[in-house]
């Protein structure tokens, strides 16, 4: 994992698609323990739920403070849904997978 | 009971040892926290919806921004910063422009908690982020959160929260920065979700009540660890200038005292008062039922100042400026004329337009800006309208306390019923210098004015009872007519004094004509006189001639003998 961006936008089925349909931003304070934790709980989330059809960018506050009040960011971690619109925010570490599903509207695969 | 107003000795601003403090800048509360509030620490402003405690927090902010060189951080959890910065821009705080200046930066941290969905461990380093940013980006030194228990509306987890908010407190103290944190208040708690538990080192509480009608607000330290400070319930306002809590000037008994003296615009008062006046800076009460005269006396004692080149200033609860100008006139007193030339100002307003404190306050600003020598409070019982008598005497003791360490000399006007002549509803009374009285005696059917100097400190007076006239020409003086046991006035004395002048124009007659006739008589006498002169004269004449004759017999008889014997003897 890198601390600052990281990207994952993978075609589905191969087929063009330049947006995808979910853009993700997961807002971390440096290399604690519960960012790493929120990291890593959120890609296998989106693996497994969103079907590679995503974009995750990860913003460390340390480095880019001025970001903050942009979304409103209060609380570390803090995932922001960004599209679909309307926004949505889900702080902690993600550790709940079926609230993450459900803060971010979206089915659990295979239901 | 006038109640002195007690203050701390302040020992605690003047000492070594003290706590550094931050001066807030708002008008009387540096003065009664003796310097501000904990320098870099957190303090607590806590009140009721709507009692000023944003204001409080923003006054602070902009003030240390524009007046003490340090800038601020405002971080709102409550409103938007437009909404922020529309709500003070009525009280001359200009936001933008201090954003711009880059004395102030204004974060709003906002929390919708539809939109937000918790799941698992989370902690409000964003905000401590947001927050410090802002702090860099001015060199702030100052911070306003407000309030910070917005956040317990938009997440669950109260647990974090406490834990989290404890640690800003000690974060913003580490930082250095003197932090204002206000706090709704709760049921039986200072704060809804016990703020007061974190910010210890000092708590301002604001209040606001409804007294017969009128809001007073009130602001009370209930804590200030390591300092003095002033206990009392401090009345405040909120005005076009602010925050400003009374007292707004420190009170103590040590004014200047002047031994100059100040006509009272009336010669014969000026000479019951030992023959000069009143003492410049003292303060005069004039008591007395309806009609009696007394806003004339206070015009006089305007005009006197103004004629003396002085400024002057009439506040009147009562009556408007262009009615107490024209009713001045009917009694020969030019009042307009003063107003134009900008030394008097008049003042009118409804006692009941505003509580008492807000009165104070327009008087305290007007009184800096004008910087009267002779002012008038007419009727002083106007005041009483919108409070309770406790807050009153109180009150009214600061205002005369206000005029005096100005330097001002107070002429105050107070109402009195009938019956009970000596006694103010306001009990004023021992306060004043100089306490003149003003009584209507009912006589022969019709109303007449009297006036006695009840006291006059420091200076001898009269124990005179005199006259008042109000004439086209002014306030006169007259004796009173003393006689038959009655004091006479009015149609009574007049009619007295026409009989005098009856009596002595009969004595004049009367004298007249027992002098003509002794001069008659005299007359007579110097005619016989004149006469019996003349007689002798007469017979002055007929002794000399007698005498003559006599002798010039007694010669030719002599010689007739010498002849005869010449001849005989011829041998």
């Amino acid at each position: 994992m890198k601390p600052s961006r990281t990207s994952k936008a993978k075609p589905a089925g191969g087929k063009a698609s330049s947006e995808p349909k979910y853009r993700l931003r997961l807002y971390v304070a440096g290399q604690t323990p519960r960012s790493v934790q929120a990291l890593s709980n959120l890609q296998r989330i989106c693996e497994e739920h969103l079907a590679g059809n995503y974009k995750v960018e990860v913003i460390d506050l340390l480095q880019k403070p001025q970001m903050a009040a942009g979304d409103q960011i209060l609380a570390i971690p803090t995932l922001v849904r960004e599209i679909p619109k309307p926004a949505r925010k889900i702080i902690g570490d993600l550790s709940n997978v079926e609230r993450v599903l459900l803060g971010l509207e979206v089915l659990p695969a295979g239901s | 009971m006038p109640r002195l107003i007690e203050m701390p000795v302040n020992k605690a601003a003047s000492g070594t040892q003290s706590l550094p403090k931050t001066p807030t800048g708002i008008a009387g509360f540096d003065e009664i926290t003796f310097g501000g509030i904990p320098k870099g620490r957190p303090t607590l402003v806590c009140g009721g919806a709507g009692c000023g405690k944003t204001l409080f927090g923003i006054e602070f902010l902009v003030r240390g921004a524009t007046e003490f060189g340090e800038p601020g951080v405002l971080l709102s959890f409550e409103e938007s910063v437009q909404d922020l910065v529309m709500n003070v821009a009525s009280l001359g705080f200009d936001l933008p422009r201090l954003q711009r200046a880059r004395k102030m930066a204004i974060d709003y941290v906002y929390i919708d908690k539809s939109e937000i969905a918790e799941t698992g461990e989370y902690d409000l380093e964003g905000l401590f982020i947001r927050l410090n940013g802002a702090i860099e980006s001015v060199g702030a030194k100052r911070v306003l959160l407000d309030t910070p228990e917005a956040l317990f509306a938009g997440l669950s987890d109260t647990g974090v929260l406490r834990s989290e908010l404890r640690r800003l407190f000690r974060w913003l103290k580490e930082k250095g920065v003197t932090a204002v944190i206000t706090g709704e208040r709760g049921e039986g708690t200072l704060t809804r979700h016990g703020l007061e538990e974190y910010v210890s080192d000092c708590v301002i509480l604001l209040e606001h009540r409804v007294q017969n009608d009128t809001v007073t607000r009130r602001l009370r330290v209930l804590k200030y660890r390591g300092s003095t400070h002033g206990t009392n319930e401090y009345p405040f306002l909120i005005d076009q200038k602010g925050i400003s809590v009374l007292p707004v000037t420190s009170l103590s008994l040590q004014h200047q005292v002047s031994t100059r003296r100040v006509s009272s615009g009336m010669a014969a008062l000026d000479e019951m008062l030992g023959g000069r006046g009143y003492y410049r800076g003292s303060s005069v009460l004039v008591t007395g039922t309806a009609g009696t005269g007394k806003s004339s006396m206070a015009a006089h004692m305007v005009d006197a100042a103004c004629r003396g080149g002085e400024r002057a200033a009439y506040f009147s609860f009562e009556e408007s400026p262009g009615q107490i100008i024209r009713n001045m006139r009917s009694v020969g007193i030019d009042l307009g004329r003063w107003v134009k030339r900008g030394l008097l100002r008049i003042e009118s307003v409804r006692p009941t337009a505003f509580g008492m404190e807000m009165h104070l306050v327009r008087m305290h600003a007007i009184l800096e800006e004008h910087r009267p020598k002779a002012v008038v409070l007419d009727p002083i019982t106007g005041l009483v309208g919108g409070s309770s008598e406790h807050d009153i005497s109180g009150m009214v003791l600061r205002i005369v306390d206000f005029i005096k360490a100005k330097g001002a000399t107070g002429f105050f006007t107070a109402l009195t019923a009938e019956d009970d002549l000596q006694s103010t509803s306001i009990s004023i009374s021992s306060l004043v210098d100089t306490w003149l009285l003003l009584r209507n005696i009912e006589v022969n059917g019709e109303r007449n004015r009297l006036l006695y100097i009840l006291k006059s400190r420091g200076m001898a007076h009269s124990n005179q009872v005199r006259e008042f006239l109000l004439t086209s020409k002014g306030v006169r003086l007259r004796e009173v007519y003393l006689g038959e046991g009655n004091v006479l006035t009015g149609s009574a004395r007049v009619a007295r004094e026409a009989e005098d002048r009856r009596e002595e124009l009969r004595r004049r007659r009367e004298d007249g004509r027992r002098e003509t006739a002794l001069r008659a008589s005299l007359a007579a006498v110097q005619a016989k006189i004149a006469t019996l002169q003349a007689e002798e004269q007469t017979f002055h004449q007929d002794l000399s001639e007698a005498v003559e004759q006599g002798v010039s017999r007694r010669k030719a008889v002599a010689s007739d003998r010498d002849a005869l014997e010449r001849s005989r003897g011829g041998r």
